[in-house]
């Protein structure tokens, strides 16, 4: 079996180096661009070298730290919520028994259909000062006055935590619904007949024999939620002031809409590859843990 | 017990239609808005107004050319769909069929292109394709569709994504159709493609989904109104300073159809899809 292996072994470069040629292209060489980039200042068509002088400057800039305060802010609170509630609707919809599980189940996927800067926009509309959710709320009397969503610095974070939440908790529950399939009921079954209890079963059979969809789920959207941009930038446009705005937005606004400054730019993006890569690894750690 | 039960029962399913509503609710308020004014919409009317036609002859005719960027999207939509699943889907098979060290290693090392930011790409990218014009190479240059297409060509998720599928592909079939004396293209093409059809599914509808909605790459690279796509219409008309929410719904809903359509005739294969690569 090896010898007849190693005999077909070349056959495998004309089907993955296409592919390798682009991705080096398009990902790892503009990777190391940036990388000198960053040590770099200046006007785009006369940059200099200047050492550390970028990310020195980032420590005494008021705008990128509520850029990246806000970023882990979403992080560590939206990626939680959205997970676990995922995993909540996907072990309600797990049961045979249950009535209309097509319906609801399409039903809370159905976010996922829209593109990011459409329900963007639906969101500013549905909770503009006068919108449809301020009313709805004043009616049923939880609130006593309107809520400025969109320009008071707590509330435009909520919906922007809120909206992120909507559009990708379906997404996440697809994949919690087929790990679940995986799960033969009989485990359940087991688990009743011993006495278990729902929420028991839930903490001690769903969620170990799930992990390693939770680590896929939980890897993608911290990546997803350090870049965010489409939702920022078309709900709040980062506002008010920069109560909203994130580490994406900041080095867009740095690179086309102000005076063009590619090295501070890049310098910036950084912090958002050693964030993704530290906090993967500590991820994966925590995944293998009990293996 | 029984009451108990019962109990339980209601509060699962008054979670479940909770939910639901909260999640389908703006998908009714966006079609109710298709059909007032911008005061009725930003009013949070919902009521069904009588200006349907009149939103949509004014999203035709608006200068910010919505028919034109539909256009646009479709063919860049499309042209990296086709491309995508050609190179990951052969790369992917290549991996895993071909399995020698060097090439996990080379895997290994195109999954870490998966951590790396796009903010941080952004700038070398868009300096890389400026960099084009004046050469030989100028129509693949900033403000082309090419421009647009080529970053998003191939991914290291769609590579893993068909890789993990061609996990569960059983090796003896290869072994048989290299005695039957198919070339490895061939067994690729006769074999392989025809019983990965969920995976191919799956990977359409990801990456049709992705390049319909990009936004920030587009966003820096094409410049010229004429060559906009479908988000960048919208979120111009979304940062006008009066905007018309009426004719804004009707472009939602509009840039919502092709995907909703991909996504309910293709379900069943997204779903199976997934799950043969989730699995391996």
């Amino acid at each position: 079996m090896k010898a007849k292996k190693s005999r077909l072994q070349k056959s495998g470069w004309p089907f993955f180096t296409p592919s390798v040629i682009i991705i080096s292209i398009t990902v790892f060489i503009p990777m190391i661009q940036a990388l000198i980039t960053s040590f770099q200042s200046g006007p785009p068509t006369n940059m200099q070298f200047t050492g550390l002088a970028n990310y020195q400057a980032m420590l005494h800039d008021a705008t990128f730290k509520s850029a990246a305060t806000n970023t882990f802010l979403y992080l560590i609170v939206q990626v939680p919520i959205m997970i676990f509630l995922a995993l909540i609707i996907s072990t309600l919809l797990n049961d045979h028994r249950l009535r209309f599980r097509g319906l609801f189940r399409t039903a809370i996927f159905l976010p996922c259909i829209t593109s990011l800067v459409s329900y963007s926009l639906l969101m500013k509309t549905i909770f503009a000062p006068t919108g449809i959710v301020n009313k709805l709320l004043l009616d049923v009397h939880l609130i006593g006055a309107r809520i400025q969503w969109l320009t008071d610095p707590f509330w435009a974070k909520v919906l922007i935590i809120f909206s992120i939440t909507w559009r990708w908790t379906g997404y996440n529950m697809i994949f919690f619904l087929s790990g679940l399939q995986n799960i033969s009921d009989e485990i359940y079954e087991a688990a009743e007949i011993d006495g278990s209890s729902k929420v028991h079963t839930f903490f001690h059979i769903t969620i170990p024999m799930l992990k390693p969809i939770i680590l896929f789920t939980t890897i993608t959207s911290t990546i997803g939620t350090l870049q965010l941009f489409d939702e920022v930038n078309n709900i709040t446009k980062g506002g008010p002031g920069n109560a909203t705005t994130t580490l994406s937005q900041y080095i867009y606004n740095l690179s086309y809409k102000y005076t063009p400054n590619f090295g501070y730019a890049a310098a910036v993006s950084f912090v958002i590859v050693v964030a993704i890569v530290i906090l993967t690894v500590i991820q994966m750690r925590l995944g293998r843990d009990d293996k | 017990m029984r009451a108990k039960r019962t109990a339980l029962n209601t509060v699962k399913y008054l979670i479940l239609i909770i939910l639901s509503i909260v999640s389908v609710f703006p998908f009714f308020f966006m079609i109710v808005g298709m059909t007032n004014n911008s005061v009725a919409i930003t009013g949070g009317s919902l009521h069904f107004g009588s200006l349907l036609a009149d939103n949509f002859k004014h999203l035709f005719a608006s200068e910010l050319d919505f028919v034109g960027s539909l256009k646009n999207s479709a063919i860049i939509a499309v042209v990296t769909t086709a491309v995508a699943l050609c190179l990951s889907s052969l790369a992917g098979y290549g991996f895993e069929i071909y399995k020698t060290r060097r090439s996990e290693n080379i895997f290994n090392f195109l999954l870490l292109s998966m951590m790396v930011p796009f903010a941080a790409l952004m700038i070398p990218l868009y300096r890389m394709f400026s960099k084009l014009s004046g050469t030989p190479f100028q129509i693949f240059g900033v403000n082309s569709f090419y421009a647009v297409i080529i970053p998003t060509m191939t991914t290291a998720f769609l590579i893993f994504f068909f890789r993990q599928n061609a996990k569960s592909f059983p090796k003896e079939l290869v072994e048989s159709a290299r005695l039957d004396g198919l070339s490895e293209f061939q067994i690729f093409t006769h074999i392989y493609m025809p019983v990965s059809k969920n995976a191919y599914s799956a990977a359409a509808i990801i990456t049709f989904m992705t390049s319909w909605n990009n936004y920030l790459w587009p966003l820096v690279v094409l410049q010229s109104p004429e060559k906009r796509t479908v988000p960048l219409v919208l979120s111009a008309m979304g940062a006008s300073y009066t905007p018309d929410y009426g004719m804004m719904m009707c472009g939602i809903v509009l840039s919502t159809i092709p995907t909703a359509l991909l996504f309910f005739f293709m379900q069943k294969n997204f779903v199976q899809g997934m799950l043969g690569s989730v699995k391996g």
